[in-house]
């Protein structure tokens, strides 16, 4: 490669004026939790607040759950469920799960809103990815309500009873979603735990359950923090335990699950190998990178967060990939050209500053973008760490932020091998114009998910999940009810 | 002082993948423009037009008004730019530059058989000293797409050659007719053809072939222009043309290029717009910035 002066610039005279998303929506400045249809006050009568990352401001109350709360909502569920859920056809339940969908849709930008102001992502995605593809797990799920016995033919499927469900605060309806629309439509009733710092949406999301009409009891909230997650998990009458979050606190439910006949899906944690092969289409291979690990500020465990570079292209996809973060736009959440928001919590971005600390330390060699950043709020910029090798941390660790680590490579076998050798197994980007080397390597890499010139797409009908320490079992597509369904 | 460019085998070109390239080219469409950003925008696009009429039936007088409006888009506001550019056939030159003469506004012709390029080499080189000639600052060529998909490359890089150096000190245009060449990565190794013979400016599209420009295929030819860039230190420019008629669509232009290779394209010398009913929609939102309503269609001159 020629070496010379050439450089790009991309600041200049021409910058996008504010494009603020209207954020007049309406939230209460306390909720309580939601058991057997009703708001009812937390036994403990504690409430803890919900702080917008990008602003630093507390956007409202929220009730502490504790086991007496969780009992009560497991018991509604029960109740629910064999006098009302559990009995009724599944032709039924899917035009409740259907008219869920619709309200979903008809209410996006406020759930939009919403999350962007909670969560701290642009707004770009939480309107563009988020919300679109709740309903679209609504919709897909409805639709199998009443074709569970042609999904499974000859097993004679039937509901597990009472599904407690713990979510993330990286996708918190999303993952919501991905758990109460197949637990509904194979026929479970459900005690839900949104995420401590991000219980917002799904609060509302309880709004239009109600004016959906659901039955009292079938869905049961409540909030709180790890020792309301642990209630739900040790409660003797749950038959069914599904969990996103961290690989730590998935090891402490399998144990604490362990001699009980309670069903278990948990998806974890990750530390995905993205890998660009030389004859890839490169600046599309750049832009999957950037989607990748910056996107949702690399809150995402399937995050492509190590690079592979083949070594004959990684200067130039460096290069690229410098150019390309130089125009992301970094700041408030709620403007429509916000490429990477606020990090969800002060707790992840102290993490995640640590992480940048640790790569430094360890000799990595340090790149971010240029950007100034807001002086309120969580914010990190773009980052990129290359020279790095197998033996850093910063390659080994899931960082769960907008901070890359990029490795090079020279032959098929050895990125296959560099790509396995991590304690996850939760996805894998492969980038290349060569259909036989894309077969070759989905069949080698120990992932559950393999993206093939592409990154971090997600579509209802398409399983989910990991492998080694990323988890078991799959969620989405028709995979996903296996997990809500006894087959006998 | 010239310098030694290295020619590479355009038999292997940098491949593009249909589905990335479109999905990124979409992003582009979700930049919010508003307020003082926009009106800059609108203004930088208005000077960024090459304003053309390439019909069998142009006269002098039809070429006169459109350069008169080239030059005076709509006096009622004041501050407005003028055009970067006409665009005409070889035998409108000489009128469009007396009738341009003592502004900036640049006059092209097409020249090289255009639209469709199939005449002898000879015929091409005759068309383009003509114009030259005449008057012409730029020409903008069509490449022998026939030789292009028959493979025979050094065939397009040498007329493209020669034609450059038909030119003279006109700039030359390379047009790659993309809605004839079928895949992104022909686009592309047209493009590189193009630069590496000597194009000024790379432009996708006749106007007289459907699809012209779009917003991937531009973004493959940037994408071009910033790896030959890279590689050689040169600046190429930068021309999409037909099929861009609204001013929202020409700011999403302007945030592809930016965002793409940066501010120094942000200039009428290295990127344009082939198009004849643009600047009367841009000239629209314009008033609308300016007096707070939307203009009916008959306030603005139908040159």
């Amino acid at each position: 490669m020629t070496k010379n002066k050439s450089k790009l610039d991309f600041a200049g005279d021409w910058s996008y004026a504010p494009a603020p998303e209207s954020t007049k929506v309406k939230i209460d400045k306390r909720y309580k939790l939601f058991i057997d249809g009703k708001w009812v006050e937390p036994t403990s009568k504690k409430y803890f607040d919900t702080i917008s990352p990008s602003t630093e401001e507390k956007l409202a109350e929220v009730a502490w759950g504790n086991e007496k709360d969780v009992d009560k909502a497991v018991k509604a569920a029960r109740k629910a469920y064999e006098g009302v859920w559990g009995k009724m056809s599944g032709k039924e339940r899917g035009k409740y799960i259907y008219r869920i969908a619709r309200m979903i849709q008809e209410r996006a930008r406020e759930l939009a809103v919403i999350e962007s102001m909670d969560g701290g992502k642009p707004i770009r995605e939480s309107r563009d990815v988020d919300i679109p593809l709740v309903a679209n797990h609504f919709f897909y799920y409805a639709g199998w309500a009443d074709k569970l016995d042609y999904a499974f033919p000859n097993l004679r499927p039937k509901s597990l009873g009472v599904a407690g469900q713990i979510v993330p605060w990286n996708f918190p309806l999303l993952m919501v979603a991905w758990k109460l629309a197949p637990a509904l439509a194979c026929g479970n009733t459900i005690v839900l735990k949104p995420a401590e710092a991000t219980s917002l949406t799904a609060l509302k999301l309880v709004e239009i359950l109600q004016e959906a009409g659901l039955p009292d009891g079938v869905v049961n909230v409540v909030t709180g923090f790890g020792d309301t997650g642990a209630a739900i998990v040790n409660h003797p009458d749950v038959n069914k335990i599904a969990f996103t979050g961290s690989t730590g606190v998935g090891k402490i439910i399998q144990k604490a699950i362990a001699g009980t006949d309670k069903k278990c899906t948990l998806e974890l944690g990750g530390k995905a190998a993205n890998i660009v092969f030389e004859d890839a289409p490169i600046d599309q291979a750049v832009e999957g990178i950037v989607n990748g690990i910056y996107f949702n500020q690399g809150h995402v465990c399937c995050a492509g967060s190590r690079l592979f570079v083949q070594e004959s292209v990684a200067d130039i996809v460096i290069r690229k990939l410098k150019d390309r973060m130089e125009s992301l736009i970094v700041g408030d959440p709620l403007d429509k050209n916000t490429d990477i928001g606020a990090i969800n919590s002060k707790d992840q971005y102290q993490i995640v500053k640590n992480y940048i600390k640790i790569g430094k330390e360890e000799g990595a060699k340090f790149h971010e973008n240029s950007c100034a950043l807001p002086k309120k709020g969580y914010f990190v910029r773009p980052t990129l760490f290359t020279d790095v090798s197998q033996s850093h941390r910063i390659a080994q660790e899931e960082i769960f932020g907008p901070v890359l680590s990029v490795q090079t490579f020279r032959t098929v076998s050895e990125v296959i091998a560099k790509a396995n050798n991590t304690e996850y197994g939760l996805s894998a980007g492969i980038w290349t114009d060569k259909g036989s080397k894309i077969f070759n390597m989905t069949t080698k890499m120990r992932a559950g998910v393999v993206w093939a010139n592409t990154y971090n797409k997600f579509d209802p009908t398409s399983p989910f999940g990991g492998y080694k320490e990323s988890g078991f079992g799959r969620e989405g597509g028709l995979h996903g009810l296996d997990a809500y369904l006894d087959l006998g | 002082m010239s310098k030694v460019i290295e020619i590479p085998d355009f038999r292997h070109t940098p491949t593009v993948d249909k589905v990335g390239v479109e999905e990124r080219a979409s992003r582009f469409t979700k930049r919010s423009i508003k307020k003082e950003a926009k009106m800059q925008g609108l203004k930088m696009a208005l000077n960024m037009i090459d304003l053309t009429t390439l019909e069998g039936s142009d006269t002098p007088g039809k070429v006169k008004q459109m350069c008169y409006k080239a030059m005076h888009l709509h006096n009622s506001i004041p501050g407005l730019p003028s055009t970067a550019a006409v665009c005409v056939y070889p035998s409108l030159v000489k009128v469009a530059k007396k009738t341009l003469k003592g502004s900036d506004v640049k006059v092209a012709a097409v020249a090289t058989a255009f639209p469709a390029g199939q005449a002898p080499s000879d015929v091409k080189i005759r068309d383009t000293k003509f114009a030259v000639e005449e008057g012409a600052d730029e020409i903008d060529m069509v490449i022998s797409r026939g030789k292009f998909h028959s493979g025979d490359y050094n065939f397009v890089f040498d007329e493209i050659a020669a034609v450059k150096e038909a030119c003279g000190k006109a700039r030359l245009k390379v047009i790659l007719e993309t809605g004839e060449l079928g895949t992104y990565d022909k686009v592309r190794r047209a493009s590189d053809i193009a630069m590496y013979a000597g194009a000024d400016f790379i432009k996708t599209s006749t106007g007289k072939i459907s699809p012209a420009a779009t917003m991937p295929v531009t973004l493959v030819m940037l994408e071009a222009i910033r790896d030959f860039y890279y590689k050689n230190d040169i600046m190429i420019g930068m021309k999409p043309a037909g099929g861009i008629r609204t001013a929202k669509q020409a700011l999403h232009y302007l945030v592809m290029v930016k965002e793409t290779l940066g501010n120094a394209w942000l200039d009428n010398h290295w990127f344009r717009f082939g198009a004849s009913s643009l600047a009367n929609d841009v000239l629209m939102q314009i008033a609308k910035q300016t007096y707070g309503n939307y203009h009916s269609s008959d306030y603005i001159s139908n040159d």
